[in-house]
């Protein structure tokens, strides 16, 4: 497969990306299989492959194929992420030349979109997810140890969100649980309690990528007409379901919890936080359950990955807005192989020192995901 | 209250149907945030009060102006009919209940959304009156408020050099977050300020500013923190995907602060005033703050309806200066 247009990059010794010395950790990398029949199928029953074949994926949107607004590219992808004759983000080999060596990847976090998650049908989206996280294992944690996968669930489907993570709980292939952030109900609600028990329980910190297919508009006032603006209104997603875990008291019932807000940006998070407590205080008798202030949870409970990255018209006001998110809460992600990648050396762009660096792109994503070898 | 001033045929129908008073879930009368203690009257609703307001608001902050913003269920109707009958009714009552009794309130023109043509044709007609200074939408309409549908509300306003203020509310014709219903009080009103973030996307995406050139938009009851890191972000994806829509040719920030002006309560800051201070940098603008009481709701104690943090200069600003420059008729 190629690029549908003619510009395609065409890499060759003297375009490939420079040498980065900067060892960094990626949390937000993308991979599709590259041919469902050969690679998804085997780990899928034959019950949901005819489904597949003869009724689709039948997600909480309308188009058969392609998503509710056009990307900015074909597949969302970099142009030069192609690899030769495959989608982006199906090949291993092409990804380690192409983006874990030349940027010093130290450990790349997988997180598949195209799964089972926001099906309409539940027993098939529960058969997918756990049919891609064998396929994560077989075709990318076993061969390359930097390499690392998210336990993808369907999230509609509780009872059976929880039994996959009680199945994947231990194995080192996996290093946290993955939802996605617009689901059919917000996350605080009791419905899904038990996916967060289940992950903190089994030590599995859970991701919450953007997108989705939960059914309402990306706004609170209707669907609005831009792919610019869904993708904008990614980060409202994100924080209306951290409000709906605080508000809910999903972070005092589960102190275990560990919340990775992913690919929504992060600049909104200390005004949220500002907001919550002040509601929280003046309306405390409606929500009892909650006994400390929102942004005392969120402080010790919820991390957030880096891109796409707000670039402040004033740059150093990137500062002020870190120190008051805190440097030990971020965590870099380039999106790869997504045509809105953030690349390590330009996208922070603020000096900083080496002790915030060191912490920003590789240490805190080590500390919180704790990385084991596979054996 | 309302009944006097619906044409007969409503006035019948509320009647012989038995409709309910058109008061939302947004603001539960008896809820902490709809009123100050020392601001409830004894078996009134919030707000119902002239005399209080003269003597809470009016006299206690030694305004010139207030500008009064009926918040009421007009939007939430399916009926562009009832909607536009409704509409009529609320400000004909603002203009005898409260404008003719008192000098120094101002009002804003409740629109029916649902008909863009009705909803200009009442602009049309209370226009007439100086006493009106801007036109009332809700942040959480049937459609982000961007979108065509909503331009001839637009044009109006501008036709007649009306801001148009939004004001935190939902017409629930879709969850108020978007991710779906949620379960308390506290997070319908915590999710207006995302709202309000979403249609200052939508407003700067669809062209409204390109297209009218003159108008000032007023978020009101907004919160205000949220804007400038909603701007940067705003600004870097028009960067990455300015082709799609091609008519905003300037970066969003710059837009915003040309046509953007919010109401200063609530600022949703932090309480220490460094910390303010520095948002007000990351603004980069004096120009778009307002000073508002947010009378009766319970945002602050006592006179505190300025955070500390401000300048002097700013101070008066908020106070005076912007809101002469945003309201043609105060």
């Amino acid at each position: 497969m190629t690029p549908p247009t003619a510009q395609v990059l065409d890499r060759n010794a003297t375009d490939k990306p420079a040498a980065n010395t900067l060892a960094i950790a990626d949390c937000d990398v993308h991979v599709v299989p590259g041919d469902q029949k050969k690679e998804l199928f085997p780990f899928l029953e034959k019950r949901w492959q005819d489904y597949m074949s003869t009724y689709g994926l039948r997600p909480r949107q309308g188009f058969a194929s392609g998503p509710a607004y056009p990307k900015g590219q074909p597949d969302a992808a970099r142009r030069d992420a192609y690899p030769p004759g495959g989608k982006p983000g199906s090949s291993l080999s092409f990804m380690r030349e192409h983006h874990l060596d030349p940027l010093n990847i130290q450990m790349a976090v997988l997180n598949p979109l195209r799964t089972g998650q926001g099906m309409q049908n539940l027993e098939f989206g529960s058969a997918f997810c756990r049919a891609m996280n064998d396929w994560q294992i077989a075709e990318w944690t076993s061969k390359e140890p930097r390499v690392k996968a998210s336990v993808v669930v369907a999230y509609e489907d509780t009872p059976a969100a929880v039994a996959e993570i009680e199945a994947r709980a231990g194995d080192p292939n996996f290093v946290q649980v993955l939802l996605l952030s617009r689901s059919a109900e917000p996350f605080g609600q009791k419905r899904y309690w038990p996916i967060f028990e289940a992950a903190a329980a089994n030590g599995f910190p859970v991701g919450i990528h953007a997108f989705g297919y939960g059914g309402a508009p990306v706004s609170g006032g209707g669907w609005p007409s831009y792919y610019l603006e869904e993708m904008i209104g990614h980060a409202q997603c994100q924080q209306a379901l951290l409000m709906s875990l605080c508000m809910e008291g999903v972070f005092e019932r589960c102190p275990d919890l560990k919340i990775v807000l992913v690919e929504a940006g992060f600049g909104w998070l200390p005004s949220l936080c500002w907001r919550m407590d002040k509601l929280w205080e003046r309306m405390r008798d409606e929500i009892p359950h909650v006994k400390r202030p929102p942004s005392e949870y969120v402080r010790e409970q919820v991390w957030l990955t880096t891109q796409p990255m707000e670039e402040p018209e004033f740059k150093p006001h990137m500062l002020d807005l870190v120190k008051w998110i805190g440097w030990d809460r971020l965590l870099f992600a380039t999106d790869y192989p997504h045509w809105d990648f953030d690349h390590p050396d330009h996208a922070l762009q603020v000096r900083i020192t080496e002790e915030q660096q060191t912490k920003f792109f590789l240490q805190n994503a080590m500390d919180l995901y704790k990385p084991q070898p596979v054996i | 209250m309302l009944l006097p001033y619906l044409e007969d045929y409503w006035a019948d129908t509320v009647q012989q149907r038995g409709v309910h008073p058109l008061d939302t879930i947004g603001y539960p009368v008896n809820a902490p945030l709809t009123c100050r203690p020392d601001w409830r009257v004894e078996g009134q609703k919030p707000g119902t009060s002239l005399e209080r307001l003269q003597t809470d608001a009016l006299d206690a902050f030694g305004l010139s102006y207030g500008i009064a913003n009926c918040i009421y269920g007009v939007q939430l109707l399916f009926s562009e009919d009832m909607a536009k009958a409704f509409a009529r009714a609320i400000n004909s009552w603002m203009a005898a209940e409260w404008l003719a009794k008192e000098p120094r309130l101002r009002a804003s023109i409740v629109v029916p959304t649902q008909s863009p043509e009705f909803a200009a044709e009442e602009i049309d007609y209370w226009a007439q009156d100086k006493r009106f200074v801007q036109v009332l939408m809700i942040v959480m309409d049937e459609m982000p408020l961007g979108r065509r549908n909503y331009w001839p509300i637009y044009e109006a306003a501008q036709r007649h050099g009306l801001p148009v203020g939004i004001h935190a509310g939902s017409a629930y014709k879709n969850p108020v977050t978007p991710v779906g219903w949620p379960s308390y009080l506290v997070e319908d009103y915590c999710a207006q300020s995302l709202a309000f973030q979403s249609m200052t996307t939508s407003l700067i995406c669809e062209g409204v500013f390109q297209k009218f050139r003159d108008l000032k938009v007023v978020f009101l009851e907004s919160g205000v923190t949220w804007l400038p890191a909603h701007l940067w972000r705003l600004t870097k994806f028009w960067r990455g995907m300015r082709s799609e829509i091609p008519w905003v040719t300037e970066p969003p920030w710059e837009i915003a602060r040309r046509h953007i002006r919010l109401s200063a309560q609530p600022l949703d800051g932090p309480g220490d005033a460094e910390t303010i201070e520095t948002i007000i940098e990351h603004l980069r603008s004096e120009d778009m703050l307002l000073f508002a009481t947010d009378y009766p709701h319970w945002q602050y104690d006592g006179l505190a309806a300025l955070p500390s943090g401000l300048s002097d200069g700013l101070i008066r600003k908020m106070m005076i200066d912007n809101p002469r420059a945003t309201y043609s008729r105060l």
